[in-house]
C-alpha cells in the first residue's frame, strides 16, 4: 500500500504542483524518489509532528494540497490537536497519512501499534477518514483524496499487501465497494481486513453460505446505506477491522443499526482486543493473538451462522 | 477620533490604510483598541483584558504602519498575514480588525453573544482574522508553514505571527523556531508580547524564559528587543525584521500586562477578571485621557 501510495503521490505531483509533501522524518527507501524529483514541493520536517501539522495548514491555507506522512500514531495521536483546531476547523486541505495501521509494525511494540486511530479520528467533523484494503484501494483512494478538498486521514498498511482487487473497482469516497455479492450474510471490511474478510467468505460459500463482502474504505462519513441494504437484506453482519473494537468500524456500523426498526441483522465485531500488546512478534502472530486470522474467525462465523440457521428452523 | 484621523490622511483604492500611520496616529490607534477592548471585555463580562492592553501597541503599529492588507478584499491574494497565536487577546484583535477598516465598529457588539462567530478567542470568519486560535502554540506553526508557501511560491507577501510569553511553554512553538531558522524563512516575523505575567503567576515563577534574546538566537533567529509600549520602537523594529535577509526575526516586546489602566498595570488578576461597571467608566476614563 506504502508503493501504490507514494507512487501516485509521485504521479499527482507531476500533474499539479500544488501537490506537497511533508515528512515526519519517515519514509526511508519510500520518498526519496519523490523528494528528488520535486524539491518545492517536498519538505522534512523533522521529528516534529506538531509543527508538521501546523506548516500543513499553514501552506494549505496559501493554496497548496499537502500530504503529511509519518507511521503509526506519530501521523496522527501525536498532533491531534492540530489536526483538530488547525486542519479540521479550518477545512484545510491536508491529507494526514499514516503507514502501518494497525499490527503492521508488530515486533516494534506498542507503542508503533496504530489500533485506536480510527475511532479518535472519525469522531473529528470535517475530516475524512480512508482506511484502503488492497493497494488498489490505495491507489485510487490516494487520487481521490487528492481531488477533493479538505481534510482527509489515510490509513495505510505498510507493504506487500496482498491485491484483492483483479479489476479496478469504482472507487468513490463515502460509497462502499461491493466485493462480492450474496445473501445470507454481510461481511463488512475495512482496510488491511479486506484480504482476511474475503477468504472468509470463500470459506463460508464452501460451506453453503452466501456472503456479501463491503470494503468499507471510507469510515468517516461511513456509507450509511450500503449498511441498512446489509441490515435489511441480510440476516448478519459482521465486521472486521485490525482496530480495536472499541469505537471503530464495528461501532460506526453498531451505531447505524442501532437506530434502525427490526427486523433487521444482527451484528457480531470482529477486531482486536481493547488491550496493549505487552508481548511482541511478527504481524502474523500479532493478529493471531488477537484471533485475527482465518481460523479463529471462520469458527466465530460458522456459529453464528449456524445460530441463524437453526433459529430458521 | 482614528476615523476622522484617517479620513484626513486618506485610504486608497482598496480602503487600505495609508501606508504609514505616524507615531501620534499609531498611539491614537492603540488607544482606540484599548478602549474598545476594555468595553467588550466588560460588556461580555469575557477575560483577558490585560493581555489586550498589553498587546495593543503592537497590533496598531502592524495594522497602522507594516503590514499590507485590503480591508475591502480581506483575502487579497498578496496580503501579509497576521497569526494572532495568543488567541486570548480575541477582544483586541478584533477592535484592531475594526478601526483597520475590516467591519463597521459597531460589529464588536457581537463579541461573545449568543449565535456571534465574535468568540472569547480569536476565530475565522470574523472579518480580517486568517486563522483561529485559542490552543497556544498553534499559530507560529500556522505562520512558519504560510512563511514556507510564500518562499516557495516566490511570493513577496510577509507572515506575521504575535506570541504570548506564558504560550512559549508549549514545545510546539521551538518546534517552528527550529524549522523556520533552518529554513531561513526572513519573510516570518514573530512578535512575542512579553508582558511577563501568565495564567496563574509570572512568567518567572512559573517557567522560567530567561534568557529569552538568547534562547531564540541560539535556534538562529534575529531578535530584535525592544519597548513593546513605544510605538516608534515597535515601528523600527517591525521595518527591520521585513528588511531581514536569510533569517526569520523575533522581535522581543517587553509590555505591561494591563497597559494604560494603572489599577490593571502588573496584575495577574485581570488576565481573567472582567472589569465591572465602575472600573470599566474608570478605565475608559483613563484611556481616554491618554498617555
Amino acid at each position: 500500500m506504502r508503493s501504490a501510495f507514494i507512487q501516485t503521490l509521485e504521479a499527482l505531483a507531476d500533474e499539479d504542483s500544488r501537490v506537497c509533501l511533508i515528512v515526519g522524518d519517515l519514509g526511508y527507501s519510500v520518498i526519496e524518489r519523490f523528494a528528488e524529483a520535486h524539491p518545492d514541493q517536498f519538505v522534512n520536517a523533522g521529528v516534529a509532528e506538531q509543527n508538521m501539522i501546523g506548516l500543513a495548514t499553514g501552506m494549505a491555507l496559501s493554496g497548496r494540497i499537502v500530504f503529511t506522512y509519518s507511521i503509526g500514531n506519530f501521523a496522527t495521536l501525536r498532533c491531534l490537536e492540530q489536526i483538530r483546531n488547525d486542519v479540521c476547523y479550518h477545512q484545510a486541505n491536508v491529507k494526514v497519512v499514516a503507514v502501518g495501521g494497525g499490527l503492521a509494525y508488530g515486533s516494534l511494540g506498542a507503542s508503533h501499534h496504530a489500533t485506536e486511530d480510527l475511532a479518535i479520528l472519525r469522531a473529528l467533523p470535517e475530516l475524512t477518514v480512508v482506511a484502503p484494503g488492497d493497494p488498489v484501494e490505495a491507489r485510487l483512494a490516494t487520487r481521490a483524496l487528492a481531488e477533493a478538498s479538505g481534510p482527509a486521514y489515510l490509513r495505510l498498511g505498510k507493504a506487500g499487501e496482498r491485491v484483492v482487487h483483479d479489476d479496478e473497482p469504482s472507487f468513490r469516497i463515502g460509497k462502499a465497494i461491493t466485493v462480492r455479492d450474496g445473501g445470507d450474510i454481510t461481511l463488512i471490511s475495512t482496510g488491511s481486513a479486506l484480504p482476511l474478510t474475503v477468504d472468509l467468505a470463500a470459506h463460508l460459500a464452501r460451506h453453503g453460505t452466501s456472503a456479501r463482502v463491503l470494503s468499507m474504505h471510507t469510515i468517516s462519513p461511513l456509507d450509511k446505506q450500503a449498511v441498512i441494504d446489509a441490515a435489511v437484506g441480510t440476516r448478519l453482519i459482521v465486521s472486521l477491522e485490525e482496530h480495536s473494537v472499541v469505537g471503530g468500524l464495528g461501532s460506526a456500523v453498531a451505531e447505524v443499526l442501532a437506530e434502525l426498526p427490526e427486523p433487521r441483522a444482527r451484528l457480531r465485531r470482529i477486531g482486536l482486543a481493547h488491550v496493549f500488546n505487552r508481548t511482541v512478534g511478527s504481524h502474523e502472530y500479532l493478529r493471531s493473538q488477537h484471533g485475527f486470522n482465518l481460523e479463529t474467525v471462520s469458527e466465530i462465523t460458522d456459529k453464528l451462522v449456524e445460530e441463524l440457521n437453526g433459529v430458521a428452523r | 477620533m482614528i476615523d476622522r484621523d484617517m479620513q484626513a490622511v486618506g485610504r486608497d483604492d482598496y480602503g487600505n490604510l495609508p501606508t504609514a500611520l505616524d507615531d501620534a496616529q499609531l498611539r491614537e490607534l492603540a488607544r482606540a483598541i484599548r478602549v474598545e477592548s476594555v468595553r467588550m471585555i466588560h460588556r461580555a463580562r469575557s477575560s483577558h483584558l490585560g493581555s489586550c492592553l498589553s498587546m495593543a501597541d503592537i497590533m496598531a503599529v502592524l495594522y497602522g504602519c507594516i503590514m499590507r492588507f485590503r480591508p475591502a478584499d480581506p483575502t487579497w491574494a498578496d496580503r501579509d498575514r497576521l497569526i494572532v497565536s495568543k488567541g486570548h487577546a480575541a477582544a483586541a484583535t478584533y477592535a484592531t480588525l475594526a478601526e483597520a477598516g475590516f467591519m463597521p465598529r459597531k460589529r464588536l457588539e457581537e463579541f461573545g453573544r449568543d449565535s456571534s462567530v465574535f468568540a472569547g478567542h480569536v476565530t475565522h470568519g470574523v472579518p480580517g482574522v486568517e486563522v483561529s486560535t485559542g490552543s497556544l502554540g498553534h499559530g507560529l506553526p500556522i505562520a512558519t508553514g504560510m512563511a514556507l508557501a510564500a518562499r516557495r511560491s516566490r511570493a513577496a507577501w510577509r507572515v506575521f505571527a504575535v506570541l504570548s510569553d506564558g504560550e512559549l511553554d508549549e514545545g510546539s512553538n521551538w518546534e517552528a523556531f527550529m524549522f523556520a531558522a533552518h529554513h531561513g524563512l526572513d519573510n516570518l516575523t514573530a512578535v512575542i508580547d512579553y508582558n511577563g505575567i501568565q495564567s496563574l503567576d509570572t512568567v518567572e515563577k512559573t517557567l522560567r524564559l530567561e534568557p529569552l534574546r538568547a534562547k531564540l538566537e541560539s535556534f538562529g533567529w534575529r531578535v530584535l528587543d525592544v519597548d513593546g509600549h513605544d510605538v516608534r520602537a515597535l515601528r523600527q523594529a517591525l521595518d527591520r525584521a521585513t528588511a531581514s535577509t536569510g533569517r526569520p526575526t523575533a522581535v522581543i516586546a517587553r509590555t505591561i500586562k494591563g497597559k494604560g489602566v494603572r489599577f490593571m498595570e502588573g496584575k495577574v488578576l485581570w488576565h481573567y477578571r472582567p472589569p465591572d461597571d465602575a472600573e470599566m467608566a474608570a478605565a475608559v476614563d483613563e484611556l481616554g485621557a491618554g498617555e
